[in-house]
């Protein structure tokens, strides 16, 4: 059974409680914004979209769609009051473009109509002419023209090109990673509402509402006080929803200022996956040097990505990939180089990881091959970099101070049985039939902070009532992680009150200001900290009047409130604190420690801690059409002391899982002429019920963290899908057993049937060739 | 004369007017007129199964539940019909033990996609179906979660109870009508004859006419394309045209079989049907889409067609009271255009038994297993006599414009042995065969390659070689 945390004297903290949303979720009574009744006068809106990656729009007659039947209005750069400008910084993104379309997708005008059906047909009655320029919808072909969204950024430790050319051993190569859509099943959503003068209300689907308010403010030419955005949930976010949320608010906001009537806009999953970033796509080549033993000498990476038309957050995310170049493994000397590509594609934006997967493809990709070149077992080589093992000095700077990576690796080789079972896949793949399988163990480190320091703040809001009952605010969103449990597990255990008293709001810039997107995996780290931090200051008022009135410190327990020889209910307790004049009601703060980093040099300590985990996956692979299957999984992770383990492993499993359709059937294919063709569910693969393993083991690492978070937790939304990558490791592992692990495969992620079949028939040459 | 769509919602009667859209969506009825919002779009082509609810219908004396994509399935389409949504279960405090085996079970997160996980879920259980792994899987294909990686839905799967459930077929067979739905709006019509031969007389009367089977296909054209389709007809209220019938060396599937009931008849004739149709689709596209229907439309890439070509399958097409039968392969013209004129409709496919010692072999390449369309889909029957090939029915779907035999290849291998080394020519010609296209699925060089190496791999199998990659779970674990 789900604990309910109301039974008194259980322990809410570290407890697997359900999601505070559950019995609404499986009832169909949650509320997503769609689902909110429509107000009266309701406009439904739909943006015109560019249908060219790169033109001169020479012509844009809407009067066809102005003279609509049931159109009110259609907005156009004209209408807007403030700036046509949605970026989170750059100033790189219009609202609607104007002269020039810079991505195929990209919004022209918006129609505001009395049906959603009207709107649709309204808007396709644009005329629009272009004039074609030239486009790069690559990052190699932005490479070669030299397009950037900002200079290429480089990453030093020591002398790496001294240390590989002096090595025993080199090996180098190529490897390209595919992007994402984050595909959260709810597609991109908001409703404004008009007030008073500039007054504005918006329920939005968004990781980031601080960020929305101000940007819709900036769009409208008012102060960001006029403006309140709301999130009770989101049915999906995975990065998706911390930029890409902003510009579809932005319309809905402009219509409801335009038209003084409500407005509400929610994309077609086609216009969708069409309009919205994804993961960066990247393109990497890598030189190791190590010695005998597959230890290593030093590390080159130079890294491209492909940002899209605009910046976004491309800055943060590929300095994240640098980050991580490294993974687990002390690698002596490195040098890191990252080119930022501007390409007249969508604009790639956050993706649970944010640029860490990418990092880390390349370095277990070179792990592999130092591995295979050396004819050793790839955990070894492994075993033998860790941190931990190998040394403790990043490539940025940072001591790694933490390390339980070693401790990770070797418990979970030993309990999945990995010697024995590396021994099986090897006497299997010596036979002739043409299935092979593959068996890999790869570990992660993960950095946790926002690395733009300023970002890790947070604020929260908790009014305890007289009757006992508690309001619980907090800067960060409900996206299906459960933060809204955790933040209310830790107010709960502050008062020693049953959760069911804790009432979980939404989240809203009138109540939590100024926070910052729930994204790095950082939201129940910093929003804990600030509800316990609002907590503690009830807690030290209460404590000071009992010190006054009754003589005696207050000890909160499951009980109630212990004060001298008398024991107070709760209830009671706080309704004489209301009596003696006691506020009961305090905004709480917190900001990460010790954490510090010069971008210009790419040195400091970014992190102020790094989650850790490994995963040993098995795969089977038919080498007559490149189909595969992961066979078995096991998975041992470090989320610090849980929380809530229930929560945890629902974010491990998902991790993995989602991380496992990016490498294997999730392929974003663009044409020629820069249009998406899987866009939609029919054409872009994420897993299935039936792609989940058949054996899959999850456990938590037994720690806690050693340093001062939260109740000694660790951050868990982003580091597992990292985990996934021992799936493209392992499918990697069973291409090389076709060349009897003489050549190296040159697999390209996604693993789809048809890259595996190219590798297999492409080390079967080069091994017997 | 007009009456409206009668259907029953949480077992109370409810009326649809008869000028109501014909192309309305139970989701968009649910969503906006009856404000039942916990039914969700995902994606408005049947693909994510966030809308899925359940459909209640008559089978002779019983009820069958079928979970159904209410995105993409039309109003009309409930005429006779019991809908179930999640709000048909149970409230926060009084939940369904479905629903109660979800929260225990942690199988939420964003919640999105849990409505119509539940109703999965709940369709399986009023069905009694096995809650082993497997059939759990198989049910929930066609529902997509990107929060829990599935494990714990599947967890709720297994643990799920039951509940007691009012019988409803008393007050189905009361909403059955006596005769054919004809709704009309805006000059827009549907049409449900009761009958094939009323069907083929209100198509022969409207030979302009959509015909409409289960809609999977259907569905999309207004909900993607925004097509306004004047006239539809649906035959999936005729009851004569749901059989399938046991002709003794082969068996008839009539055009309103969905591929749900065609599953056990096709699987008895080779297990390769059955895998097939287990992967066709998800649960909701196999519990309404017509294995006829996936013929009728002409898709290069529908499943169907080349297994039941190389079963060597007879279609049956009618106007009016005449009836024409043509070899599967020859309805197919080219892209887009089939042997089927005005006014007539597919009566039934015809498909003969495999004879004992063919061998047999489907064989579908899609980048993910479940739920996915075909890169290249093979059907494969050769015969052999005394170790060489005496006849070979090779066809291929997503190889050309059309599902296609492959001529040349047959011809290779006619009165050779069949081994691997006269396969190795045969799978020579396909060049000459296919010019196969490349797109999102795959590269018409791939396409090629896997398509001689599936043919490859059958002689391997035949030969009882090789293991199957879907058993690899066995090999890896047994």
């Amino acid at each position: 059974m789900a604990d309910s945390g109301a039974a008194r004297g259980r322990p809410v903290l570290h407890a697997p409680i359900g999601h505070d949303s559950a019995p609404r979720h499986v009832s169909g009574e949650a509320l997503y914004i769609d689902d909110i009744p429509e107000p009266p006068g309701l406009l439904h809106l739909h943006a015109g979209l560019s249908q060219r990656a790169h033109a001169r729009v020479t012509k844009l007659d809407l009067s066809a769609v102005r003279a609509a039947p049931g159109v009110v209005a259609v907005l156009t750069p004209a209408d807007v009051p403030g700036g046509n400008d949605i970026s989170p910084f750059a100033g790189d993104e219009p609202l609607f473009a104007t002269d020039e379309v810079q991505f195929l997708g990209q919004p022209l005008f918006c129609v505001a109509a009395e049906t959603l059906p009207k709107a649709r047909a309204a808007a396709a009655l644009a005329v629009v002419e272009y004039e074609d320029l030239p486009r790069l919808l690559t990052a190699d072909a932005a490479l070669a023209a030299g397009a950037f969204i900002e200079p290429s950024q480089t990453m030093v430790l020591g002398d790496a090109r001294a240390a590989i050319a002096a090595a025993p051993h080199t090996v180098r190569g190529h490897l390209q990673v595919g992007g994402q859509e984050h595909f959260y099943l709810e597609g991109q959503v908001a409703l404004a509402i008009p007030g008073e003068g500039a007054d504005l209300h918006v329920w939005t689907s968004t990781q980031h509402p601080t960020e929305t308010q101000h940007i819709l403010a900036r769009v409208l030419g008012c102060a960001d006080a006029a403006v309140t955005v709301e999130v009770r949930r989101m049915g999906g976010g995975f990065g998706g929803k911390e930029t890409q949320s902003v510009q579809w608010a932005a319309m809905a906001a402009l219509a409801a200022r335009v038209a003084r009537r409500p407005a509400k806009i929610r994309l077609d999953r086609d216009d969708d996956m069409t309009a919205t970033g994804k993961r960066h796509d990247f393109e990497i080549d890598w030189t190791l040097g190590f010695d005998g033993d597959g230890k290593l000498h030093g590390a080159q990476f130079e890294f491209a990505s492909r940002c899209g038309f605009s910046a976004d957050l491309s800055h943060a995310i590929n300095d994240r990939a640098m980050f991580h170049a490294d993974n687990a493994y002390a690698l002596q000397t490195a040098e890191i180089v990252s080119h930022r590509t501007r390409t007249h594609t969508v604009s790639n934006t956050a993706f649970r990881g944010f640029g860490g997967p990418q990092g880390m493809m390349a370095v277990e990709r070179a792990m592999d091959a130092a591995a295979l070149a050396l004819g050793k077992d790839p955990l070894d080589v492994r075993l033998a970099n860790l941190y931990g093992v190998a040394g403790d000095a990043t490539p940025y700077g940072q001591t790694v101070e933490d390390a339980v990576i070693r401790e990770i690796v070797e418990a979970l080789a030993a309990d999945c049985d990995y010697r024995a079972r590396r021994k099986a896949v090897a006497a299997w793949n010596a036979g002739e039939g043409h299935l092979k399988r593959g068996l890999a163990l790869t570990p992660v480190k993960f950095g946790i902070s926002f690395t733009t320091t300023h970002l890790n703040q947070a604020a929260a809001l908790v009014h305890v009532y007289t009757d006992g009952s508690i309001h619980l605010n907090h800067g960060g969103t409900e996206m299906g992680q459960g933060l809204n449990v955790k933040v209310a597990q830790v107010v709960a255990d502050a008062f020693q009150v049953p959760l069911a008293s804790v009432r979980i709001t939404s989240t809203r810039t009138d109540k939590a200001p100024n926070t910052s997107a729930t994204a790095a995996s950082s939201g129940s780290d910093l929003n804990g900290m600030a509800a316990l931090h609002a907590c503690e200051q009830i807690k030290q008022r209460l404590a000071e009047w009992a010190r006054a009135d009754h003589g005696h410190e207050p000890r909160f327990t499951p009980d109630g409130v212990q004060v001298g020889a008398e024991l107070f209910p709760f209830r009671d307790f706080v309704n004489r604190a209301y009596l003696a004049r006691v506020s009961l009601s305090a905004a709480g703060f917190y900001k990460t420690p010790d954490i510090h980093y010069d971008r210009t040099t790419h040195k400091g300590r970014p992190f102020y801690y790094f989650a850790y985990g490994a995963a040993c996956s098995e795969v089977a692979i038919d080498t007559l059409t490149g189909e595969n299957r992961v066979t078995r999984v096991d998975i041992l992770h470090d989320v610090g002391r849980s929380l809530n383990p229930a929560i945890d492993l629902g974010q491990i499993e998902g991790g993995f899982i989602q991380g496992m359709g990016w490498l294997t059937t999730e392929e974003l294919v663009f044409d020629d002429t820069g249009r998406l063709r899987t866009h939609a569910p029919s054409t872009y693969k994420i897993p299935t019920a039936g792609d989940r393993p058949a054996v899959f083991n999850m456990a938590l690492w037994k720690g806690e963290n050693r340093e001062p978070t939260i109740h000694r937790s660790k951050a868990v939304g982003e580091p597992p899908l990292m985990l996934a990558i021992s799936v493209f490791s392992a499918l990697t592992d069973a291409v090389a057993s076709v060349g009897g692990h003489k050549a190296m495969p040159n697999l390209d992620a996604p693993a789809t049937p048809e890259r595996i079949l190219a590798a297999v028939n492409d080390v079967r040459r080069r091994a017997h060739g | 004369m007009a009456r409206p769509i009668r259907f029953l919602l949480d077992g109370v009667v409810r009326e649809s007017p008869a000028d109501t859209d014909p192309t309305l969506t139970v989701l968009n009825l649910l969503r906006y007129h009856l404000r039942r919002t916990g039914t969700k779009e995902g994606c408005a082509e049947g693909d994510c199964g966030a809308c899925t609810v359940v459909l209640g219908e008559l089978e002779g004396e019983r009820v069958r539940f079928r979970a159904v994509n209410a995105c993409i399935l039309f109003a009309p389409m409930l005429d006779g019909r019991a809908l179930f949504t999640v709000e048909s279960l149970g409230r926060e405090g009084a939940l369904h033990p479905v629903q109660q085996a979800m929260v225990d079970l942690h199988a939420s997160q964003c919640g999105f996609c849990t409505p119509g996980f539940v109703m999965s879920l709940y369709a399986h259980q009023r069905e009694g179906a096995p809650s082993d792994p497997q059939s759990l899987k198989d049910a929930l294909a066609g529902n997509l979660c990107r929060c829990t990686g599935y494990g714990p839905i599947l967890a709720a799967g297994q643990a799920m109870g039951a509940a007691p459930e009012a019988d409803i077929a008393a007050a189905l067979k009361a909403i059955q009508p006596a005769e054919g739905l004809a709704i009309e709006h805006k000059g827009r019509r549907f049409v449900a004859p009761r009958s094939a031969d009323e069907l083929a007389a209100t198509l022969e009367a409207n030979p302009d006419a959509t015909v409409l089977a289960g809609g999977t296909d259907i569905g999309l054209w207004v909900t993607k394309q925004r097509r306004v389709l004047r006239t539809i007809v649906s035959l999936n209220d005729c009851a004569d045209l749901k059989a399938v019938e046991d002709l003794g060396p082969a068996i008839r599937i009539g055009a309103a079989v969905r591929y749900a009931d065609a599953h056990a008849a096709l699987a008895a004739l080779h297990p390769d049907f059955g895998e097939l149709l287990r992967r066709l689709g998800g649960q909701q596209v196999r519990n309404l889409g017509t294995v006829c229907g996936n013929i009728a439309n002409g898709s290069p890439i529908g499943d169907m067609p080349p297994a039941l070509i190389a079963a060597d399958a007879t279609l049956v097409l009618r106007r009016g009271a005449a009836r024409r039968e043509l070899p599967l392969e020859a309805y197919f013209l080219a892209y887009g255009r089939q042997d089927r004129a005005p006014g007539e409709f597919v009566e039934a496919v015809i498909v003969p038994k495999p004879a004992a010692g063919r061998i047999f072999r489907i064989a579908k390449l899609s980048k993910r297993f479940d739920q996915d369309i075909s890169a290249v889909c093979l059907g494969l029957s050769v015969g052999v006599e005394a170790g060489r090939v005496t006849d070979a029915r090779i066809a291929f779907g997503g190889m050309a414009a059309t599902p296609k035999r492959a001529v040349a290849c047959e011809a290779a291998l006619a009165g050779r042995p069949w081994t691997p080394a006269t396969v190795e020519t045969a799978v020579g010609t396909l060049a000459d065969d296919f010019a196969p296209i490349t797109d999102m699925r795959a590269s018409a060089g791939y396409r090629l390659e896997a398509a001689g190496n599936l043919i490859r791999r059958a002689v391997l199998e035949s030969q009882g070689a090789a293991a199957r990659l879907l058993d690899a779970e066995a090999v890896a674990h047994g």
